[in-house]
């Protein structure tokens, strides 16, 4: 599902901000993705969702080799995997329904699905009245409910969230995680990487623990336990 | 609340907000400029063929032979102008040889030796009217011959002015395809600067876009549909203003040409040009698509 061997990344000109990252998510898996900040989340995380490539190792996604990928076999692989950014990355002169709508419209889905897929998500996300509203008129939270009803309107089979409950009350970020699970359960492997130790507690899982670019652990015990900072591959 | 949303994808539905990161305004406006200029160069060119060829079918075919002392006596009892005549007309290349009658000669004197030049007891040569069957064909020998059996005579070959003339209007055709060239060349870089400015000004939509699995192919495509749309406006609007320019042109070029006759607008111009200027739209177009294309795929290489 998805595998990393020796991974590690620089961007362009920079030190290395990963390094020898090994670690493997069978199909269904739940991760949390924890750490300070700085240490590297988001940095693994676009590795995941082929933001980057890789600049050594070998990265596996739904079964694809990353690094010998044409690229332009990389959308489809883009269209399996939703996103939930920290910043939300709406587009701005769409209305919050085609915001969702666009990941289905992308992948050439008929208008009618789109319509009823995009109504549902919208509702479950507690939006429909605002299905026309820009994001700009939105709040906060508001705007993060819309990101992740973009990114899990087209059942993904890999979900990535960086920090989303940053925006979110105690009853939204409980509601959005149990629409996690509930993906998890239907088989969608699921990383959530978050600061919310609150939330961490309530819903303990496995956990890619990562400190200063490298994984220190990957059980959701406290980081002090690991003696040793030893990569683990599950 | 969604009952906006078609059963199809909304016609024009514009995730990457092209309408104003590639406006309505600058990029047609610059291209109708261009589709006007192209419109004058291909009247140039298509003027400066067909006049090449009104030329080399009128003054081309033609030809005149001068006989001193066209009276006197040459071989086999006749006059010198007589044989030449004969020669001429033997000639594979020559159409018809005429020698002008003395009423021909003194009206074509007249304007320099005024009425009755006749009397004046001139020693005018003969003048023989010669058309050739072709255009520029080769006189040399038969101008050799000619000089041989009839000492003095003179043909006076209009066919180097003709070829000056010929290679005049080629070069303006050159020019004219030149500045074709330019001018397509100046539309692509206008289209590939605006589609630059668009890509700059909506980095961030196709960011997320191409993130959430667009190919190239399709934001590409967005872009040159945009491109394609606006070139293919200025193109018409270039190509409409430029008619009535066109029209006044092919008025003062009138007394040019041979057709002059026909009355209307319409056939005022070369048809060739009413067949060439509904293409400039679309080569407008044709260059905004694929400038476009060309652009925008180039700088999503720089994406993952």
């Amino acid at each position: 599902m998805v595998r990393f061997d020796d991974v590690g990344l620089s961007y362009a000109g920079h030190p290395e901000v990963l390094h020898d990252l090994n670690f493997e998510l069978a199909e269904g898996a739940f991760r949390w993705l924890l750490g300070p900040s700085g240490a590297g989340k988001t940095s693994l995380l676009r590795l995941m969702y082929l933001a980057v490539r890789p600049t050594r190792g070998r990265l596996s996604i739904l079964g694809a080799d990353v690094a010998s990928l044409r690229r332009r076999s990389l959308p489809r692989l883009r269209r399996r995997i939703g996103v939930v950014f920290q910043d939300f990355r709406l587009l701005g002169h769409l209305s919050v329904f085609d915001n969702a709508a666009l990941p289905l419209r992308l992948a050439g889905r008929p208008e009618g699905q789109i319509r009823a897929d995009v109504g549902e998500m919208l509702r479950w996300v507690g939006l429909a009245k605002k299905a026309d509203a820009r994001p700009a008129e939105l709040s906060g939270g508001e705007q993060q409910r819309a990101a992740i009803a973009r990114a899990v309107v087209v059942r993904p089979n890999l979900l990535l969230a960086d920090e989303p409950t940053g925006n979110l009350d105690e009853t939204q970020a409980e509601r959005l995680m149990q629409l996690f699970k509930e993906m998890n359960r239907l088989g969608t492997t699921v990383v959530v990487a978050t600061h919310n130790d609150a939330l961490v507690s309530r819903h303990p899982a496995r956990a890619l623990r990562l400190e200063r670019g490298r994984l220190i652990g990957t059980t959701c015990e406290p980081v002090a336990a690991y003696a040793l900072p030893e990569p683990e591959v599950q | 609340m969604m009952s906006r949303h078609n059963l199809l994808r909304p016609a024009g539905f514009d995730e990457l907000g092209l309408r104003r990161a590639l406006a309505d305004r600058m990029l047609p406006f610059l291209v109708a400029a261009m589709a006007f200029l192209a419109a004058l160069a291909l009247a140039g060119w298509i003027g400066a063929a067909s006049l090449a060829r009104l030329w080399q079918a009128g003054a081309g075919t033609s030809l005149t032979v001068q006989v001193p002392h066209p009276a006197d006596a040459a071989h086999g009892g006749e006059t010198r102008l007589e044989h030449v005549v004969g020669m001429l007309r033997e000639n594979p290349g020559v159409a018809s040889a005429r020698a002008l009658s003395a009423n021909e000669l003194n009206a074509l004197l007249e304007p320099w030796l005024g009425a009755g030049a006749d009397r004046l007891g001139l020693p005018l040569p003969g003048v023989i009217a010669v058309r050739l069957t072709e255009p520029g064909f080769p006189l040399g020998a038969l101008a050799e011959r000619v000089r041989e059996a009839v000492p003095g005579t003179r043909l006076e070959d209009q066919g180097i002015w003709i070829t000056r003339l010929a290679t005049l209007a080629q070069s303006l055709q050159l020019c004219a395809a030149a500045a074709l060239l330019v001018v397509a060349g100046v539309a692509a870089a206008v289209i590939a600067v605006a589609t630059r400015g668009g890509l700059a000004a909506r980095r961030e939509a196709i960011e997320i876009v191409h993130g959430l699995g667009a190919s190239d192919s399709y934001i590409a495509g967005q872009f040159a549909a945009r491109a394609t749309l606006l070139a293919a406006a200025g193109g018409i609007a270039g190509g409409v203003l430029a008619l009535p320019v066109l029209l006044g042109l092919a008025n003062l070029a009138a007394p040019f040409g041979t057709t002059s006759e026909q009355a209307g607008a319409f056939a005022m111009l070369p048809v060739g040009l009413w067949l060439l200027l509904p293409g400039l739209p679309m080569v407008a177009a044709a260059i905004g698509f694929t400038t476009a294309q060309a652009t925008v795929r180039r700088w999503l290489r720089q994406l993952p």
